[in-house]
């Protein structure tokens, strides 16, 4: 079964991408649309978009068929809190753009720019069965000013062609023990730093034309971070803040709800402990369910409950992986949330449909419902669990490699390492 | 064959080890450091009707297993169960040896990760042999617990990799307790951190001194073994001419050298590349020691054949690569590869949250290796975090399989153990129940987190 899927695909890679017809037939179509699952379902997907999903979907003629019986279909898994495409190796700083230090950009700093979509990172990510991601600035501190914002996160898909799918999806900030850090050394200094910001960018935003000719007052930030700022203050860019202790939330709570922000947050280790603040402030978050240690005086309430409590109080959440060259883990991620309480159909949610929401593209992603880009996986079990890895991914209707750096180097050495007699090595 | 021959010739050094009372043996002599660590009295107990994975390789559906005096008594199918014995009931839940993390820093690396709770690296010099983990762990660090949870009830705590010698590892039993000495693992032998490539290189490198390239750090551990050859020449004259005149003088680093040289402490390599290792087995060849482990080891695939060979452990993830030059080449199906070419793969954490989740990190390697056509079976895998493992701490004959006269270190999982819905229902060290699910008195918060916000709910 597994060969002649991989036949198949091998010949559906032949052709040029999304530009013809892919049917996925007889699988277990877990849609994350209103259509719910569908027990044997066929899932069309033309020039790149889904035209049809069902139990009674036609086949057209010279379409190209995918037998999925037996098995699984999921909508392409949706990454957050990594930042592929701008990170190669960790310790060689060159493949590293995932932050600046430059001295003028900090809001400005723009994640949708330098993206490589022939990163290392995106096949492996992709044979977890990742097809999008949030690419996710991150500060990079050096001596001198501490820049306030990290910058801002881009959408990007991960077929190896242009990645970008929309620039600008929210501006990150860290507060709690790192926003104090940065601000002198208190959270008092950052809030209040973080109030002046805001009312300078809303006094900026009414006297452009008189900043630009040099008759404006002084601001803090520089005119390209002002300008970045200015969706932020008018609430259409989502301020995505990394807090974990529960006063720390209720302070990032307060700052939106009295400057008129929309809100996600971000970690957030104690969330279970103010989940009803949360979910009354219609305010959604990503999270890292297994970050369950005390690492810090602020995840002193950290435990693997926090998903599903979050989730019972109504919140809508997305589960993180474990970071660019980890984010494959993500779905083990939501299946150790699941195993802690967190309903099994919400858990592939906090990493497909969830996430499209929360960053505003649930028009494109996210689900397998008709309109949709064509982002489809095809596992053999349970897409949470250890034990099941995808047998295909399509993005935009074609067909992915099922190869990456790791699998080359792997079967470039598994004769040397294979056992002399065939059978069950015990 | 050769396996065989070097194994006893290694119990052999063992024991002649135990019958001399050379210098270096002074602290313990003296019983300093020793393990005060004595089990409760265990209950009698029957696990009957689960899947027991024994780590010798066997599965064994709707097993009865036996612990009594704090040992595995008997296990098989259909056993019957005598008087007296409590009953637990496994229909429908697995059974493993308790898990065992060849390489932690648990306690020494403490949270929360405040730079007061930093004690992995004496990085203020190339060789700090002299350097002992088991004085820098903090008993309270709330991960023991956590990884309690998680099915770990051994595990080696090792100094960071910082230096070219960290120093000396300790293995633990993972019980509660307030000292470090009451968590000691009696009778398992030392451990002798050491590290190859980058990180020496670049932690000395950057204070513009050597070692600053990779061939420094290999002179710099010729330096030191010739040191400790000469240190134990002169002991061994010393103890050759009937102890006549003054013992030569003792010295704390040349000590933990010369034990490893005697093969009584096992080393315990930090070594992500194949040519490294390579040249690793040839320093060792060159002194006459063995290595016993190296440890991440993300290209022990490209020389899987050669470790079984030599018969050194690799101890390394599934997940993890990419971190560093000397970690690009990481692939999912290494530790799988090394058990193909007959050598002993490891499963091992280095990290607070995995060490929760080592079940889940070999089904991942497990699963991997079965889709590119490795017949990997789970047999084999739960030894690469149970008997392997052991074998790497010189603790096999004490624990690691489900055989009798084994420490009875058991987990009662509610699912397939290497599941991300697998849970530790109950976990016994020595027999007696030191985690229960369903059981609040075991999800107390350690010292440190007694009184501190949102405990209410275990971790």
């Amino acid at each position: 079964m597994i060969r002649a899927l991989a036949v198949m695909l091998a010949f559906a890679c032949a052709e040029p991408a999304g530009a013809q017809t892919l049917a996925i037939t007889g699988g277990r179509i877990v849609t994350m649309g209103p259509a719910g699952e569908i027990e044997r379902g066929t899932l069309l997907i033309s020039d790149g978009r889904i035209v049809a999903v069902g139990a009674d979907v036609a086949v057209p003629q010279g379409a190209k068929v995918v037998d999925a019986s037996g098995r699984i279909v999921t909508p392409g898994l949706v990454a957050t809190g990594a930042a592929l495409g701008l990170i190669e190796v960790r310790s060689v700083e060159a493949t590293d753009d995932r932050g600046t230090a430059a001295e003028d950009f900090s809001a400005a700093f723009d994640a949708g720019y330098g993206l490589n979509p022939d990163s290392l990172l995106i096949p492996v990510a992709r044979l977890g069965g990742i097809t999008r991601a949030i690419t996710t600035p991150v500060y990079k501190d050096m001596g001198g000013r501490e820049r306030v914002f990290a910058g801002q996160a881009a959408a990007v898909v991960l077929d190896g062609r242009a990645m970008l799918m929309k620039r600008g999806v929210a501006m990150v900030l860290e507060m709690g023990d790192a926003g104090a850090g940065r601000a002198g050394g208190a959270r008092g200094a950052q809030l209040v730093a973080l109030r002046a910001l805001l009312a300078e960018v809303r006094d900026y935003k009414t006297r452009r034309a008189a900043y630009d000719r040099g008759e404006a007052r002084d601001y803090m930030l520089s005119r390209a971070d002002m300008n970045a700022l200015v969706p932020v203050v008018e609430g259409r860019m989502p301020l995505l803040v990394s807090v974990n202790r529960a006063a720390d939330i209720r302070d990032a709570l307060a700052l939106a709800r009295e400057e008129g922000l929309k809100l996600i947050l971000e970690s957030a280790g104690e969330g279970w402990r103010v989940a009803d603040e949360i979910a009354a402030a219609g305010v959604p978050v990503l999270l890292t369910p297994v970050k369950n240690t005390p690492a810090s005086f602020e995840t002193l309430g950290a435990t693997l409950s926090n998903a599903a409590r979050l989730a019972a109080a109504g919140v809508t959440i997305a589960i993180e992986g474990n970071g660019n060259h980890r984010e494959r883990e993500m779905r083990y991620n939501a299946g150790n949330a699941a195993a802690n309480g967190l309903d099994r159909q919400a858990a592939l949610a906090t990493i497909t449909i969830n996430p499209a929401r929360i960053f505003g593209l649930a028009g494109r992603i996210g689900s397998l419902e008709v309109g949709k880009e064509g982002d489809a996986v095809i596992w053999d079990g349970d897409p949470l669990d250890t034990l099941a890895r995808p047998l295909a991914v399509f993005i935009r209707g074609a067909a992915m490699p099922m190869t990456s750096r790791a699998t080359e180097l792997r079967d470039r050495y598994l004769p040397s390492a294979l056992p002399p007699t065939n059978g069950e090595i015990r | 064959m050769k396996i065989a021959e070097w194994l006893g010739g290694f119990a052999a050094s063992l024991t002649f080890a135990a019958a001399t009372t050379a210098v270096a043996a002074d602290a313990e002599a003296r019983g300093a450091f020793a393990s005060t660590y004595r089990p409760a009295a265990a209950t009698p107990t029957a696990i009957v009707g689960a899947t027991v994975l024994t780590g010798t390789g066997d599965e064994i559906p709707n097993a009865t297993l036996l612990l009594a005096n704090g040992k595995v008594e008997k296990i098989g199918a259909g056993l019957a169960v005598p008087g007296g014995y409590l009953l637990v009931d496994g229909r429908g839940k697995w059974v493993t040896p308790g898990l065992i993390d060849a390489h932690s820093h648990l306690g020494a690396a403490a949270s929360p990760a405040v730079p007061a709770h930093d004690d992995t690296n004496e990085a203020v010099a190339p060789n700090t042999a002299e350097v002992w983990i088991e004085h820098s762990i903090w008993p309270q660090d709330p991960k023991f617990r956590l990884a309690r949870a998680g099915g770990v009830t051994s595990l080696m705590i090792l100094p960071g990799s910082a230096n070219l010698f960290g120093g000396r590892s300790v293995t633990l039993k993972n019980v509660p307790s307030v000292t470090a000495q009451g968590m000691k693992f009696p009778g398992a032998p030392y451990g002798l951190k050491v590290a190859c490539g980058e990180n020496p290189k670049r932690v000395y490198g950057g204070k513009g001194r050597s070692p600053a390239t990779r061939m420094g750090n290999v002179a710099g551990y010729r330096k030191a073994w010739i040191d400790a050859a000469d240190y134990l020449r002169r002991q061994d004259k010393w103890e050759a001419g009937g102890r006549e005149g003054d013992p030569p003088k003792r010295d704390l680093q040349l000590d933990t050298l010369a034990g490893a040289l005697r093969g009584e402490i096992l080393v315990q390599n930090h070594c992500y590349r194949a040519d490294e290792m390579a040249i690793m087995i040839d320093v060792a060849r060159e002194f006459g020691f063995r290595i016993r482990t190296f440890h991440h080891a993300n290209e022990a695939f490209k020389i899987a054949r050669l470790l079984a060979k030599e018969d050194i452990c690799v101890a390394t993830w599934a997940n993890s690569w990419g971190a560093k030059m000397e970690s690009l080449d990481g692939i999912e199906e290494n530790a799988p590869m090394v058990a193909a070419a007959g050598g002993c793969a490891i499963i091992h954490s280095d990290d607070g949250l995995l060490i929760q989740r080592l079940g889940q990190e070999a089904g991942i390697a497990m699963t991997a290796a079965n889709r590119a056509g490795l017949p990997i079976g789970r047999g084999e895998a739960i030894k690469w975090i149970t008997a392997n493992p052991a074998k790497a701490m010189g603790i096999d004959d004490k624990v690691g399989t489900l055989e009798p006269g084994k420490m009875a270190d058991v987990v009662l999982w509610s699912a397939n153990p290497f599941s991300v819905y697998a849970l530790a229902d109950r976990v016994w060290i020595d027999g007696v129940v030191q985690w229960d699910r369903s059981d609040p008195r075991y999800q107390e918060p350690s010292d440190f987190l007694l009184g501190q916000p949102g405990q209410e709910f275990a971790r």
